[in-house]
C-alpha cells in the first residue's frame, strides 16, 4: 500500500451514524484522477486530446444531451436550493469539501447551462450564478465530477428527486466528447471492447483459471464441481464481473455460484466473448458504449443457445442488466419466458432455497457474525423478485437461511438509504486512493456499531467494486481486510456438496 | 383612471407570460425523451403506485421529510399557507363566492402569518446554516424577499390601508369581465399587485419550475418494471 498523504477520518465513539460536518471549502481542490491518454480516449470513439474549439464543443454537447433527457432537462430547473441534499453524500461527510455537496456538484454544471441556455443566464449571470465554460471550470468538472459515485443516495432524498448521478454521467460525456477522458474507465472500457472483459483476460487463460478452480474445490470436497466456458446448449449463461474469476474474495463467491449450480443440477456456461458483466459505459454516460458493450452479452446468449441469462455479484452490472438491457438489447424473445430476464444470482439462489432444492448447514457458518451491506445499484436502481424492496429481502434471506448469526446496520445507512462503498462509478481507482478512504467514511462508521455491539466479523456485499473497495479500505480503519465476504461464498460454505445426489 | 389601466394591462401580459411560459416549459418537459429506466428505490411496481407515491410526495412532502425536519418544518408550513392563502383570494374571483372558498375564509387569514413564519425560516436557514449559506446565490435571496412583500404587503392592506375589498373585488372581476372598474389607489395595494405581477412573470424562467418539473422526474415517475415491458425512447428507439 502506498504511503498515506492524508488523514483518515477518525470514526466516532458514540452512536450517531456521522456528526454534522462543517463546510471547509477546497479541501478536495487537489485531487485530479489520472487523465486518460489518447489511445484510451481513441479506443471509444472519443478525441485523442483536448480539441481545438473545446468550448463551443462542449457546449453544443451539453445542449444535445439535455435535448435527449428528459431527466437532465427537469434537474437543471427544479432544484430551489433548499439544502436537503446537503449532507446526503458520504463524500461531503468525508472531506467536508461543499463542492461534494450533491447540489453544489450539480451547479457546477446547471451554472453553465444556464449560461448558454436559459433567458435568465445569458441576461444576467451574476443574479443566477451562471458561469462561463472557462479553463477554470472545466477543472473543477474534471475533479469534482470525479468525485461522485453515481450512487444517487442524495437523489433519495430530494423532493424532486433529483439524481446527481444523471449530471456527473451528462458532465463526463460532455469531458469525453471533448478528449478530456479518465484513463481508470477509459483504459478499461478499451479493454472490453478489444479482450471481452476488464481485467483483459484472455480465452486461453480463462479456461485455465477455470479448471485450475476445479482442481482446487475438487481437492477441497472431494466432489467434482464443473465451471464451464462456451458451452454450447447450457441452460443457463452466466455473466459476471471478471473480478470473479480472479481475486479473493470475489473468486469464492464464484465458488458458491459453482456448487450451488451443481446442486442444483441446472447446466451452465461462461462465455469467453461475453466474459465480463461490468459496464463501464454507464460511468462515463456514454450511449454508444453502453450498447455496444451490452449487446456482447445477446450475442454470446445467442450464440451458445441458452435459455436464461444469469447476471453474478457486481452492483452496476445489475443496475445495467435489471434496468437496461431490455432496452438497449431486447426484447429476449429466444429465451425461456418463465424466467425473468435478466435474473440475478441472488434471485437464482433464492428460488431455489424455496424450493427446498439445496441442502444447506448453517452451522458451517457458525464462525461469521455477518452484517450485510447494500450496494448503491442494487439497492437504488434496481430490484430483486416480484415484490418492492425485493432488493433488500432477498440477499439478506439467503444469508439467514445458509448461516446464524446476522445483524444488520443502523436504520438510516441500509436499503435505499445505504451509503456508498466509496469506490463506485469509475472511481475504484488507486490514484483516487484519498476519496475512496474518506467516502468510505460513513459507512466504516456504521459497521463499527454493529462490530461494537454485535461482533460482527463478516461484511458481505454482492458488487465486485464494494469488495475491492472493502478490502483495500477496511485496515485504514483499523478493521481486518478479510472482514469483506461474497455473498455467495457463504452459500457455498454453507452447501452440503453430496447431500442431494 | 391611468393607474386602473396600466394594472389592467400589466395583469393581462403577466398573465399571458405565465401561461404561456408555463405551457411551453410544460411541452418542452413532455416532449423530452426518457431513454432509459431510471427510477430510484423504492419504486413502484405499476402506474397507481406511481400516482401513490406522487401524491403522497406533494401533499406530505414525503421524502423531504425524511431528509431534513427543519425544511420539512418550515417549507411544507409555507406551502400548505400558501394554498389556503390563494384558495381565500378566490373571493375576489368569484360571484357569488363558492361555498368552500367561503369557508375557509378564516383559516386563511391565519395562514398568511403561517406563510411568513415559513418563509422566515427558510430564509434564516439560508444565513444560519453553512451549508446552505454556500449554495445560496443573489437569485434565492431575491425570490424570499418576493414571497415575503407580498404576503406582507398583502397583510398591509387588511390591517393597515382603509382600502374596501368590495372595490378590489369589483376590480379582479371588471378585468376578468373586460368591464375595467377603477383601481383603489392604495399604496399597499399598488405595492401588492406591483410584486404579484414580477412574482408571475418571473414564474416560468426561475426555479419556481420545481411545480411542474417535479411531475417529470424521471427518477420518481416511472414505474420499475423494466424487466417485464420493453421501455425505449430517444436515443433507445433509434
Ligand atoms: S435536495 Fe434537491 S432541490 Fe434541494 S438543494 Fe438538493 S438537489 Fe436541490
Ligand atoms: S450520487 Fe452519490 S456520490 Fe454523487 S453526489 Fe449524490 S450522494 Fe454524492
Amino acid at each position: 500500500m502506498a504511503k498515506a498523504t492524508f488523514d483518515t477520518p477518525e470514526l466516532k465513539p458514540h452512536q450517531e451514524v456521522v456528526d454534522l460536518p462543517t463546510v471547509k471549502p477546497g479541501t478536495m481542490h487537489h485531487l485530479k484522477t489520472f487523465p486518460a491518454k489518447p489511445v484510451h480516449n481513441e479506443s471509444i470513439g472519443y478525441p485523442g486530446e483536448l480539441v481545438d474549439d473545446w468550448q463551443d464543443k462542449a457546449v453544443q454537447r451539453l445542449g444535445e444531451l439535455v435535448e435527449g433527457s428528459k431527466a437532465l432537462r427537469v434537474f437543471l430547473d427544479t432544484c430551489v436550493k433548499c439544502g436537503a441534499c446537503t449532507d446526503k453524500c458520504h463524500y461531503f461527510l468525508g472531506t467536508q469539501d461543499p463542492n461534494n455537496m450533491p447540489v453544489a456538484r450539480q451547479d457546477l454544471l446547471r451554472s453553465v447551462y444556464r449560461r448558454y441556455f436559459t433567458f435568465a443566464g445569458k441576461h444576467f449571470p451574476k443574479l443566477v450564478g451562471a458561469k462561463d465554460f472557462d479553463k477554470p471550470m472545466l477543472d473543477d468538472w474534471y475533479n469534482y465530477f470525479h468525485q461522485c459515485s453515481q450512487c444517487r443516495r442524495c437523489s433519495v432524498f430530494c423532493p424532486y428527486g433529483i439524481d446527481t448521478a444523471e449530471i456527473s454521467m451528462a458532465a463526463r460525456e460532455v469531458m469525453d466528447s471533448i478528449g478530456v477522458g479518465q484513463k481508470y474507465c477509459n483504459e478499461i472500457l478499451g479493454k472490453v471492447h478489444k479482450v471481452g472483459n476488464n481485467l483483459g483476460l484472455p480465452e486461453p487463460a480463462l479456461v485455465d483459471t477455470l479448471e485450475g478452480l476445479e482442481e482446487d474445490v475438487e481437492e477441497d470436497t472431494g466432489v467434482l464441481v464443473r465451471f464451464p466456458v462456451d458451452q454450447k446448449g447450457a441452460d443457463v449463461l452466466l455473466i459476471t464481473p471478471s473480478a470473479d474469476f480472479f481475486a479473493e474474495p470475489h473468486i469464492d463467491g464464484l465458488i458458491g455460484y459453482g456448487k450451488v449450480f451443481h446442486q442444483a443440477g441446472i447446466s451452465w456456461t461462461l462465455s469467453s466473448y461475453a466474459s465480463e458483466a461490468a459496464n463501464f459505459s454507464m460511468f462515463i454516460g456514454s450511449a454508444d458504449n453502453l450498447k455496444k458493450t451490452a449487446m456482447r452479452i445477446r450475442e454470446a446468449a445467442l450464440e451458445l443457445g441458452v435459455k436464461r441469462i444469469i447476471v453474478g455479484e457486481c452492483g452496476h452490472a445489475w443496475r445495467v442488466a435489471y434496468s437496461f438491457w431490455n432496452t438497449l438489447i431486447g426484447p429476449f424473445d429466444f429465451l425461456d419466458p418463465k424466467y425473468p430476464v435478466p435474473q440475478h444470482i441472488v434471485e437464482f439462489t433464492y428460488d431455489l432455497i424455496q424450493r427446498g432444492a439445496l441442502e444447506l448447514d448453517k452451522e458451517a457458518n457458525d464462525h461469521r457474525r455477518i452484517t450485510f451491506h447494500d450496494s448503491c445499484n442494487v439497492a437504488r436502481a434496481s430490484r430483486m423478485g416480484n415484490i418492492p424492496g425485493g432488493q433488500f429481502i432477498l440477499p439478506r434471506e439467503v444469508i439467514k437461511a445458509a448461516a446464524n448469526n446476522f445483524f444488520d446496520m443502523a436504520p438510516d445507512t441500509i436499503h435505499e438509504k445505504t451509503f456508498c462503498c466509496g469506490g463506485g462509478g469509475g472511481l475504484l481507482t488507486d490514484d483516487l486512493m484519498e476519496l475512496r478512504v474518506k467516502g468510505a467514511m460513513p459507512r466504516m462508521q456504521a459497521l463499527k456499531q454493529v462490530v461494537e455491539e454485535n461482533d460482527v466479523n463478516t461484511l458481505v456485499a454482492i458488487c465486485a467494486i464494494c469488495k475491492t473497495q472493502f478490502a483495500k479500505v477496511l485496515p485504514y480503519y483499523q478493521f481486518d481486510s478479510h472482514m469483506i465476504t461474497s455473498l455467495h461464498e457463504v452459500v457455498g460454505d454453507a452447501i452440503q456438496l453430496g447431500a442431494k445426489e | 383612471m391611468i393607474l386602473s389601466v396600466v394594472f389592467a394591462l400589466l395583469f393581462y401580459a403577466a398573465t399571458i407570460l405565465l401561461v404561456v411560459g408555463v405551457a411551453r416549459k410544460i411541452a418542452v418537459y413532455a416532449r423530452t425523451p426518457a431513454p432509459l429506466k431510471i427510477p430510484v428505490a423504492p419504486a413502484p411496481l405499476t402506474r397507481a403506485g406511481v400516482v401513490w407515491r406522487m401524491t403522497k410526495e406533494i401533499t406530505v412532502f414525503r421524502s423531504l421529510f425524511f431528509s431534513n425536519k427543519w425544511i420539512w418544518l418550515f417549507g411544507w408550513m409555507f406551502h400548505v399557507a400558501l394554498a389556503l392563502v390563494l384558495a381565500r383570494h378566490l373571493r375576489y374571483f368569484t360571484e357569488p363566492v363558492w361555498g368552500w372558498v367561503a369557508l375557509i375564509q378564516p383559516f386563511g387569514k391565519y395562514a398568511a402569518f403561517a406563510m411568513i413564519a415559513g418563509l422566515a425560516g427558510l430564509w434564516a436557514r439560508r444565513f444560519l446554516v453553512d451549508r446552505v449559506r454556500y449554495i445560496t446565490s443573489l437569485s434565492d435571496h431575491l425570490m424570499l424577499a418576493l414571497l415575503m412583500a407580498i404576503a406582507l404587503s398583502g397583510l398591509g392592506i387588511k390591517y393597515l390601508s382603509h382600502t374596501d375589498i368590495v372595490d378590489i373585488k369589483a376590480y379582479m372581476l371588471g378585468l376578468m369581465y373586460f368591464d375595467w372598474q377603477p383601481l383603489p389607489a392604495d399604496g399597499f395595494v399598488l405595492l401588492h399587485f406591483s410584486l404579484v405581477i414580477t412574482l408571475m412573470v418571473v414564474f416560468p424562467i426561475s426555479k419556481l419550475l420545481h411545480a411542474p418539473g417535479m411531475f417529470f422526474a424521471p427518477t420518481r415517475t416511472q414505474v420499475d418494471d423494466a424487466r417485464e415491458v420493453r421501455h425505449t425512447a430517444g436515443w433507445t428507439a433509434e
